[in-house]
């Protein structure tokens, strides 16, 4: 199939950057974004011109790194998905594909549609660890979890630090990213020895880097790759205000 | 321990709960209001008449307006810091999904701001002795404002807009004070949405009818 493709352009974090036309032949169903992007690349630098410059590792939804705003949408129309397992499926033959960057003081562009989500990572910095020692493996089948509570630490801790929750925030807000991280240790017995350092450390670190504050809209939830849940917001509150 | 003054959920902690209070604040209106359809206007200039001296009211009084203004410096700091955290905004449009009303909080509240300007001026104010008029008979003063049509129009509009501030505020005033339950939280839904309609319709239907007879 052919796709017109919008896509965001941009030399560094200083320069403006605009929106280019490419038109792209020869897409196959079976190709999934990222691949459809290689293939614009490979014809982009056969022409002699700069490649558009998207960032990716994993290929396979579990690093976080290849967020971009696809059609309105952070990881593209599809629910429950990056944009590396986004398959062209969900597109149509002559479609018009727009693609921009993650948009958010706290994520600078770094070019075209990478974007700097170090704001993220010095959060997780700031508390996101245990540093009890906490025994071998063994210790800790002795140590009883409730069932409740080792799956909903679970359901946390797959959150992939993507940032589409800053992304499709209207405050730009990272509650849900944030609030995440704090779940997966506040629910289990190793992460309360320092749960109150915790949510301190993180939640001034989150407000310190430039994050909006979030309003309860719950885009957040609805375009979480992950289906992190807002429940986790009510639970980082309840553990910020018993740390004070 | 600075931080926690300033931090972003204890920002909306302290919003939160001035909104709750002033949730409980507007039946109580409501009801004194309601008695603006007696054609006897006494017992509305009584109610009035309590309500601006009975003493522990007035305790009540000086909270309520503690919490308008908190609330709305508290949800003015909070909306501009927002825009600041995304200074280049998406130009394909923003599409992703959110709950519809909790868009325009800053939009609706404001006019409600403005709605409570023009009411203190015409009402509070009054009482104060701030503004001209007769405290005393507020019933008459009432009527007399419901009789243009401009006004009730305005009114209209102002409750309408009321009604979708409160329909994003009850439920996400308990998100944010970390209250969410898988039972209970689907339950204040449905109650934010009675009392987002029933309240501002309750008030909207007072000059409609004194208008149409
Ligand atoms: S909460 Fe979801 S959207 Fe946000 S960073 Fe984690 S995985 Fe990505
Ligand atoms: S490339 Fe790793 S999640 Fe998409």
């Amino acid at each position: 199939m052919k796709v017109t493709l919008k896509i965001w352009r941009q030399e560094n974090a200083r320069s403006k950057g605009s929106f280019q036309t490419y038109e792209l032949d020869g897409v196959s169903v079976e190709m999934s974004f990222l691949e459809m992007l290689d293939s614009l690349n490979t014809k982009l630098i056969k022409e002699g011109k700069e490649p558009v410059a998207f960032d990716h590792d994993c290929r396979e939804g579990i690093c976080g790194s290849c967020g971009m705003y696809i059609n309105g949408h952070p990881h593209g129309p599809a629910t429950g998905i990056t944009t590396c397992h986004l398959s062209m499926r969900y597109f149509k033959d002559g479609d018009t594909i727009t693609v921009e960057p993650w948009r958010a003081k706290a994520f600078p562009v770094i070019k075209d549609l990478i974007i700097d989500r170090n704001a993220l990572d010095k959060i997780q910095i700031a508390g996101g660890f245990i540093s009890v020692n906490v025994g071998s493996a063994a210790e800790s089948h002795a140590m009883p979890v409730k069932k409740n509570n080792s799956d909903d630490a679970f359901d946390s801790a797959i959150c992939i630090g993507c940032g589409a929750c800053v992304a499709a925030c209207k405050n730009a807000s990272a509650a849900l990213f944030v609030s995440a991280k704090i779940s997966q240790f506040a629910l289990l017995p190793q992460g309360r020895v320092e749960a109150k350092e915790r949510v301190r450390a993180m939640v001034a670190k989150m407000d310190e880097v430039g994050f909006g504050n979030c309003s309860n809209t719950g885009a957040c939830e609805a375009e979480c790759p992950k289906h992190i849940k807002l429940v986790n917001i009510a639970r980082m509150n309840r553990e910020f205000y018993k740390a004070y | 321990m600075k931080h926690v003054l300033f931090a972003s959920i204890s920002k909306k902690f302290v919003m939160a709960l001035a909104g709750l209070f002033l949730l409980t604040f507007l039946p109580v209106h409501l009801g004194i209001n309601f008695m603006l359809l007696n054609s006897d206007p006494e017992p509305f200039n009584e109610a009035a008449h309590f309500m601006a001296t009975f003493p522990p009211v007035k305790i009540v009084e000086i909270i309520l307006i503690a919490a308008i203004l908190i609330h709305i410096i508290y949800g003015l700091i909070i909306q501009i810091q927002n825009w600041i955290a995304r200074p280049v905004g998406y130009r394909s449009g923003e599409k992703a999904e959110t709950s519809f009303f909790s868009k325009f909080m800053i939009w609706t509240g404001g006019t409600i701001f403005i709605f409570l300007l023009i009411h203190f001026f015409n009402f509070y104010f009054v009482k104060l002795g701030l503004v001209q008029g007769d405290p005393e008979n507020f019933y008459d003063m009432a009527h007399q404002l419901f009789r243009i049509t401009g006004y009730n129009i305005f009114y209209l509009i102002c409750f309408i807009l009321l009604g979708f501030h409160l329909y994003h505020a009850f439920g996400s005033a308990f998100q944010t004070l970390g209250l969410n339950h898988r039972i209970w939280t689907p339950v204040i839904k449905v109650l934010s949405v009675i009392y987002a309609i029933l309240i501002p319709a309750g008030f909207a239907s007072i000059p409609i009818i004194i208008w149409l007879f």
